[in-house]
């Protein structure tokens, strides 16, 4: 029996086929999905007693209403998660659930800020270093869990969530110890000088030049994915590690730990460029849950990093208008948690009952590809 | 030094007691083969639920409104799960942010954004005689809200019933093997149904203890990861109902000192002992502590 994750896997690899089906959906799928999300807010509203129009106004001029709000709001945010996003597709993609993206995340801001903090004023070659720091931290925070894994047996579903504890306590103590800033009167690092940081991009608010790091990264990511050797075994993998080990030519504990790891690099990548294009130092809350929201972003894009583009803008847009929503029209702006729960539920359900209908079919199509493989 | 053992004997406990409850619970789940990460937002709904409980039905209201909001919670987890068939994984993890954005989102319509402070009736301490005067861990241990006491019993009792009953038998089978609980005619799903809304009773009532026996009002996001804690706790206690309560008591200590140590104005880094208990979590995942051996079943996709 295939797992959710692999069960979205799956249905996917069979879509990849119909190519006509997916170019209808390519077009169809956001707008659903958009639909969907602001029938369900707006069900909400109404429940709740909200003036409805009142409240859809405001989340619309607070996300995408004007060009400061789609810049400077929505697409700062749709940054960290589109490459959390990217990171927790490909590892449940591979089978592999890491739900550790929040922890791998301030691995890796710790890690840029702790290399844009020694090397002041270095310029780019300094933006770039920090920024493969973030990533490394990032990977060797999943390498812990990737191991416990492959060498132990431990569920990584626990030991992520251990590890994104480890992390914020770490952080924590970074902030108030090592890193502190000079003064030692804020739990945060001292500010990262200018030449360090990720320029923003003229004329569009606050957005900085890690969106273009973000696109580029998560392109090549899906590529990988669809078109290379180890991202054709890491979805083989996750599919079914017995089919794939029993093909023999597959190393299912390297493919999984080269996916857990490619995750977390994905993530801390996030975190750095959170830091040195945001947030410009180190904070306890330098995250409001990306790595969490990633889990959505992900799941919604059924497990895609290209589609997942567009998932992490749309709830990007949802947290950024939520804010207006709560400023304006005074519903709460914890509104968006429980869209973002519903939607999930939602996908992971129908999932579940598509797979159970096609039940038969599937299963045997899937044993007697066992057998030819 | 007595006068600092009592109030961190104390502290311990109090601390404690939420997590073994709600370990307790998990404990239960976990035994039949399943994860439920939906119990932090078992937790946190039955903290929410002791309030709105507390303010219809005072304390008794309280404690039934915390398992109602538990009980909600885990219904949601057995429908999707058992039901539905979805994913364990990532059923939980949308429940408890479903939780985390519906009681903020309720405490915030009904008592506005600004969250003006609550206050929510409070069960105090109740000193059993006799014990209570024992000399320094009297007072620590006897001189606590009667959920204590409960915790204090359950842990045993759920120990025996899982190893001396025919239901408890049924439990350890399912987690086992399954398939082969299928073939001795136990009902597999009514039984993991069953403790499913079980360790959401006892999630929720953890919550209402952090409302009812401890703050006295009820804060946005208070579970504040109680509930992947109690997770940990129950890899830390190895699966078994007094290991978990240990477990329990080892969680409270390390928060516990890090009040003492505060208190006593040590610049320690706190944060050490607040994540030690996760460290230690996983060096008995990884084994270095003995064998911790999960259920066989644990995780597996029905």
């Amino acid at each position: 029996m295939p797992s959710g994750a692999s069960c979205l896997a799956r249905s996917d690899v069979w879509a990849s086929t119909e190519t006509r089906a997916r170019a209808a959906r390519a077009v169809l799928f956001p707008a659903g999905g958009v639909a969907a999300i602001v029938a369900s807010i707006a069900l909400l509203l109404m429940v709740g007693g909200y003036d409805v129009p009142r409240a859809l106004a405001a989340l619309w001029t607070g996300s995408v209403g004007s060009w400061y709000a789609l810049t400077s709001a929505t697409l700062v945010r749709a940054i960290p998660l589109m490459l959390t996003g990217c990171a927790i597709a490909i590892a449940f993609r591979a089978g592999v659930f890491n739900i550790g993206a929040e922890g791998q995340l301030l691995a890796g801001g710790a890690g840029a800020t702790a290399i844009a903090l020694t090397m002041p004023g270095a310029g780019t070659g300094a933006l770039i270093l920090a920024l493969a720091a973030g990533a490394l931290a990032g990977a060797g925070w999943a390498a812990i869990a990737a191991v416990l894994r492959e060498k132990f047996g431990v569920l990584e579903v626990i030991s992520t969530i251990m590890l994104n504890f480890i992390a914020l306590y770490a952080v924590s103590f970074l902030v108030r110890g090592p890193l502190q800033e000079p003064t030692h009167a804020y739990p945060q690092s001292s500010t990262i000088a200018e030449g360090v940081r990720l320029a923003r991009i003229p004329g569009a608010g606050r957005l900085h030049a890690g969106i273009a790091i973000a696109l580029i990264v998560v392109l090549v990511a899906g590529w990988a994915l669809r078109h290379t050797a180890s991202g054709f075994r890491m979805m083989a993998v996750g599919e079914s590690p017995s089919a794939a080990a029993s093909a023999g030519l597959i190393d299912v504990r390297r493919v999984t730990t080269l996916a857990f790891v490619a995750s977390g690099a994905l993530a801390g990548l996030a975190g750095a460029i959170e830091v040195l294009g945001v947030t410009y130092a180190l904070y306890e809350d330098l995250s409001p849950g990306y790595g969490y929201t990633a889990i959505a972003v992900a799941l919604l894009a059924g497990l895609d990093p290209w589609r997942g583009v567009v998932t992490a803008s749309l709830f990007a847009a949802l947290e950024a208008g939520a804010g207006a929503m709560q400023r304006d029209a005074g519903v709460p702006s914890t509104l968006v948690a429980v869209i973002e729960a519903l939607l999930i539920l939602a996908v992971v359900a129908a999932q579940a009952v598509r797979v159970r209908r096609a039940g038969v079919s599937s299963d045997s199509a899937a044993s007697a590809r066992e057998h030819a493989v | 030094m007595t006068d600092a053992i009592t109030p961190f004997l104390a502290a311990t406990i109090r601390t404690a007691t939420p997590l073994a409850l709600a370990a307790l619970g998990e404990l239960l789940v976990e035994r039949t083969g399943l994860i439920n990460i939906g119990l932090e937002g078992a937790v946190l709904a039955g903290a929410f639920g002791a309030l709105a409980g507390a303010s219809l039905g005072g304390v008794a209201g309280g404690y039934a409104g915390a398992m109602v909001g538990g009980l909600l919670v885990a219904a949601l987890f057995a429908l999707c799960v058992l039901v539905l068939r979805a994913d364990q994984i990532i059923t939980g993890m949308a429940l408890t942010l479903l939780a985390v954005g519906a009681t903020g989102t309720m405490y915030r319509a009904v008592y506005g954004t600004a969250g003006a402070a609550l206050h929510a009736p409070t069960s105090g301490p109740w000193a059993i005689p006799g014990l209570a005067s024992i000399p320094v861990v009297g007072e620590a241990l006897f001189d606590q809200p009667i959920v204590t006491y409960i915790t204090y019993l359950l842990a045993p009792a759920l120990a025996w019933w899982l190893a001396r009953t025919h239901g408890g038998l049924a439990l350890r089978a399912i987690g086992e093997r399954p398939d082969a609980a299928v073939a001795a005619g136990i009902a597999v799903r009514k039984v993991r149904a069953l403790a499913i809304l079980a360790g959401g009773l006892l999630g929720g009532l953890a919550g209402g203890t952090l409302v009812l026996a401890q703050a006295g009002t009820f804060v946005e996001n208070m579970s504040a990861g109680r509930g992947f804690i109690a997770l940990a706790i129950v890899v830390l206690g190895r699966w078994r109902p007094l290991g978990v309560a240990l477990g329990a008591l080892l969680f409270g200590a390390a928060s516990a000192l890090q009040f003492a140590f505060q208190a006593m104005g040590w610049a320690a880094p706190y944060q050490l002992f607040l994540a030690a208990p996760y460290l230690l979590t996983l060096a008995a995942l990884a084994g270095a502590m003995g064998r911790a051996r999960a259920p066989a079943a644990l995780g597996r996709p029905i």
